[in-house]
Parts: structure tokens; C-alpha cells; sequence
């Protein structure tokens, strides 16, 4: 299924180092479009790091990144933001602008990438929509810092897809949020996916948002998830590939049953939720 | 460059008033010793244009804004929303670092010259109130003693200078910033030190510059 088409997003043996730790260790692996990729690790195992890198945010030390079949490690700054208009990236903690609106906020991208070229009269519209999408349509004119943790992670999701993407990089969207928030998070990324069809990659130590991101669809006529194996002939997981990193290195490459099946002491320890 | 210039007014103005004040009491005791009491207009123009006007503005900005810049900035960088910035197109440097560059160029100067004027206002309340000397004789010893070439140039040179290494200083200290908090706090804590430091170093390359040149 996947071989066939290019991959969005093609790390080749890289290495990012910080003094005399690797954050990534000789990380080597394809994400083809459509596909979902859930990244799993330990604290410190090099999970924001893999993301930024893909983002051309930190230049790898060995090795190379390609995005959209061009190679991005060796790009300067002003080519990097071509590349970077067709990813969108949530970070860890929402990193929005404090000193702008919401509206400014998701507007930001809209006004600043300069291949996206959108119309100064489309701009307030499509800011609309993106919150609207996120459920949070009363937002606009209040700043981040008066929102709640939850209501910040879904505003900064909406900056991330206001573009529309076709790859979109979530770092820790659930850290920090009580499990009915995460829940949410988890289902507007999932909405995310299947009504724009993005390649996605998430970063997360959770397990049940891997679980969810693998399992669930979402139903775009009743508004809400569904188990996803009814649609495609009962297989689970068929289009997430979940990764797990350790101290840098990538352990484990492989889909849900496979995850699921092994014995491997550092992996059952993230892999909780066995069936 | 509203908190820039109208936010260090206050402050600039005070001062000032009592270093122009302070220096107009100082001076007059040693000017006693020459019976030249008349002089302190002069005086206390020449050091606030040269020295004071600008070192004292400079110090006062350094510690209100090049602190401000980089705490700002720094916090901006702990919570990735210096990399969100490059993420979502824009240069940071081109964002955050040129206008607090322009604006402290614009105004650090003016803020020199108010300083400049008030201290000698401060200079004039204690000529006239406690050394006895008219209005007329403390005014004119101090405007006529003010060249254009040697101390007005150099009194507006070396604010420019100092703004460019106050913004520089906060700016770089604040993208650099790493460790969370307790980071922001050590970046704001040495961008203060390194731009008062720096100030002091440079008021003294530049008036060398011109006394080298002869026009002091």
C-alpha cells in the first residue's frame, strides 16, 4: 500500500547532537501520504527533537531529511519557509503568541507564509472556519492567556490546520490535559486527518491516543468517531505505524499488533492498554 | 517605542534633574576655592551634555530595556514561540529584533536630550536658590560654553551608539535564552550587566575619539 507513492517525509539516517549526546541517533524511516504516525518515547528520548528537525527547525549532524522530495537539511532559512508552508506544526506547550488575539493568532500563518498568498478578505473567513472546526467559535477577540490549557491546545491546532496542510507534525497534544480534554484533542486531530486527508505524525507518551489515532475515524455526517475497522474490512490500525524512540534511537518501527505482540520490557511498559 | 521612550520618561527625568542638581552643588564648592562660582552653568552644561546626559539615560534604558528585551524575548524562546515564529514563515530577527532596534535608535537620543535640559533646570534651581546667581548669569555661562561640533555631537553620538548596544545586547541575550525560567532570569540579569559594561567601555572610546580629534 505504502511502498508505492513517494513519501512526504523521508529521514535518512539522521543524527542531531547536543555536545556529546545524541537527541537522535542514526533515525532512518518513511512517512507516505495518508499515513499516520504515532511516535512514542520516554521524556528526553528525542521525540520534539525528531519533529523539529523535520521541520528544518534544528539542522541535523549526519545524515538527511527530505519533505516533499526535497531535501531540507542542507536548506537556508528563506527556502525553508516554502517547505514549511505545507507542514503544519503544533508544539508542546501551544506556543502561541501572547501578545496577539486568537484571531491574530490562527490569522499569523494565513498573513505571513508568503507561498500561501491568501487574499486579505479570505483571511477573516477562513480564521472563522479554523476555529469553528476546533469549537471554538467565541474566541476571537480574547488573548491566550485567557483561555484554559485546553482551549489554548485547540486554538494552536487551529493555527496549525488553518492553512490546510498536507502534513501536519503534533508535539504532545494530550501533556499536561485531564483525560476528558485529551479525549477531545485526540478527536479533532483525527477530524483533522480524515476530512483533509493530512499525513500526520504525533508525538506522544500516551498510549490510548495512539490507540484512538489507530482505531477511530471520524464521521463527518454524524460529527463524531467511529471505530475505524468497520470501514477498512476489519484490519486495525491500517494506515498508523507507531515508533518508538529510546534515548535517541528508533526501536521500534511497526503496526499496532506487532507493538502489541512484543516482549520487549521497554515497550510493554508504553504498550498498557493491551487487549 | 512608546515603553520605550514615553516608559523611561519619568525615570530620565529624575535623573536628570538631580544629577544636573547634585553636580551644580558639587562643582560650586570647588569652584569657590577659584571664586569662579559663576561658572557653574557652564559646568554643570558641559558635563551633562558630554558625559552624564548620555551615560546616565543609557544606564537608566539598559537596565529598563535591555532587561525588558531580553526577558521578553526569552520567554518567547522558552516557549517555542520563537520557533513557532520561523515554523509559520516569519524571521524572527526581522519580527522582534529590528523594530526594538529602531525604536531605542529613535529614542535614546531624545530621551538624552530631555535628560540633558532637565539636569540643567536641576543645575539652575540650586544656582539660583542656594549659590545665589541670577538666572541670566547661570544660563548664559551655560548655553555659550556649549559647542556645536565637539559637545553636542558628542553628547548625540554616543546615545546612538548605546541604543545599539542596549537593543543588541537585550536581543541577543533574550534569543539565546535556554533552561526555562530560571533562564529568562539569567539571560535578563546578564544582558543588564553586559550592556552597562558596554556603555561605560564605549563612553570611553568615544570621547577619546574626540579628544584625539581635538575638538573637545
Amino acid at each position: 500500500m505504502a511502498a508505492a507513492s513517494e513519501p512526504i517525509l523521508r529521514f535518512d539516517h539522521v543524527t542531531v547532537r547536543y555536545g556529546d549526546v545524541a537527541a537522535l541517533d542514526d533515525i532512518s524511516f518513511d512517512a507516505v501520504e495518508g499515513e499516520s504516525r504515532v511516535i512514542m518515547g520516554a521524556a528526553g528520548s528525542g521525540k520534539t527533537v525528531l519533529l523539529k528537525t523535520a521541520l528544518g527547525l534544528i539542522q541535523p549532524d549526519g545524515g538527511h531529511v527530505f519533505a516533499f522530495g526535497k531535501e531540507i537539511s542542507s536548506m537556508s532559512e528563506q527556502q525553508l519557509f516554502e517547505v514549511r508552508s505545507k507542514i503544519g506544526m503544533l508544539f508542546q506547550e501551544s506556543a502561541l503568541f501572547d501578545s496577539l488575539t486568537i484571531e491574530e493568532n490562527v490569522a499569523y500563518p494565513l498573513e505571513n507564509q508568503a507561498s500561501i498568498q491568501c487574499p486579505p478578505d479570505q483571511v477573516h473567513p477562513r480564521v472563522v472556519e479554523a476555529l469553528k472546526f476546533v469549537e471554538l467559535g467565541g474566541t476571537l477577540e480574547k488573548f491566550p492567556s485567557e483561555l484554559s490549557g485546553g482551549m489554548r491546545r485547540r486554538a494552536a491546532i487551529a493555527r496549525a490546520v488553518v492553512t490546510n496542510p498536507p502534513l501536519t507534525l503534533y508535539d504532545s497534544p494530550t501533556a499536561g490535559l485531564d483525560p476528558i480534554t485529551a479525549h477531545t484533542i485526540i478527536a479533532l486531530l483525527i477530524k483533522a486527518r480524515d476530512t483533509s486527508h493530512t499525513t500526520a505524525l504525533m508525538v506522544t507518551h500516551r498510549y490510548q491516543d495512539g490507540n484512538l489515532m489507530a482505531n477511530f475515524r471520524y464521521n463527518s455526517e454524524q460529527g463524531s468517531l467511529e471505530p475505524a475497522a468497520r470501514q477498512n474490512g476489519g484490519k486495525r490500525g491500517a494506515r498508523t505505524t507507531f515508533m518508538l524512540l529510546r534515548e535517541g534511537r528508533l526501536v521500534f518501527e511497526g503496526d499496532q499488533q506487532r507493538l502489541e505482540s512484543s516482549n520487549d520490557p521497554y515497550i510493554c511498559k508504553f504498550v498498557k492498554a493491551r487487549e | 517605542m512608546d515603553t520605550i521612550g514615553v516608559g523611561s520618561l519619568p525615570i530620565v527625568i529624575m535623573t536628570g534633574f538631580f544629577s544636573g542638581a547634585v553636580m551644580a552643588l558639587q562643582m560650586s564648592r570647588a569652584l569657590a576655592t577659584y571664586g569662579q562660582v559663576g561658572k557653574t552653568g557652564m559646568i554643570v552644561s558641559l558635563t551633562l551634555v558630554r558625559e552624564l546626559g548620555p551615560v546616565l539615560t543609557g544606564l537608566m534604558v539598559a537596565g529598563r530595556n535591555a532587561s525588558g528585551i531580553a526577558s521578553e524575548l526569552g520567554s518567547m524562546k522558552v516557549t517555542e514561540q520563537i520557533d513557532a515564529m520561523r515554523a509559520l514563515g516569519t524571521d524572527p530577527v526581522q519580527k522582534l529584533v529590528t523594530p526594538r532596534l529602531e525604536a531605542t535608535c529613535v529614542m535614546l537620543p531624545l530621551l538624552t536630550i530631555i535628560a540633558d535640559f532637565v539636569g540643567m533646570v536641576g543645575g539652575w534651581v540650586i544656582a539660583y536658590f542656594f549659590l545665589a546667581l541670577t538666572s541670566r548669569q547661570y544660563w548664559s555661562s551655560a548655553w555659550r560654553n556649549l559647542e556645536w561640533k565637539a559637545d553636542v555631537a558628542q553628547g548625540l553620538i554616543k546615545p546612538l551608539v548605546f541604543a545599539v548596544v542596549i537593543s543588541m545586547v537585550g536581543c541577543y541575550y533574550g534569543l539565546r535564552t535556554t533552561g526555562g525560567t530560571q533562564g529568562v532570569g539569567r539571560s535578563t540579569t546578564q544582558a543588564v550587566v553586559l550592556a552597562t559594561v558596554l556603555i561605560f567601555v564605549l563612553d570611553l572610546l568615544i570621547t577619546k575619539i574626540f579628544v584625539f580629534q581635538g575638538a573637545s
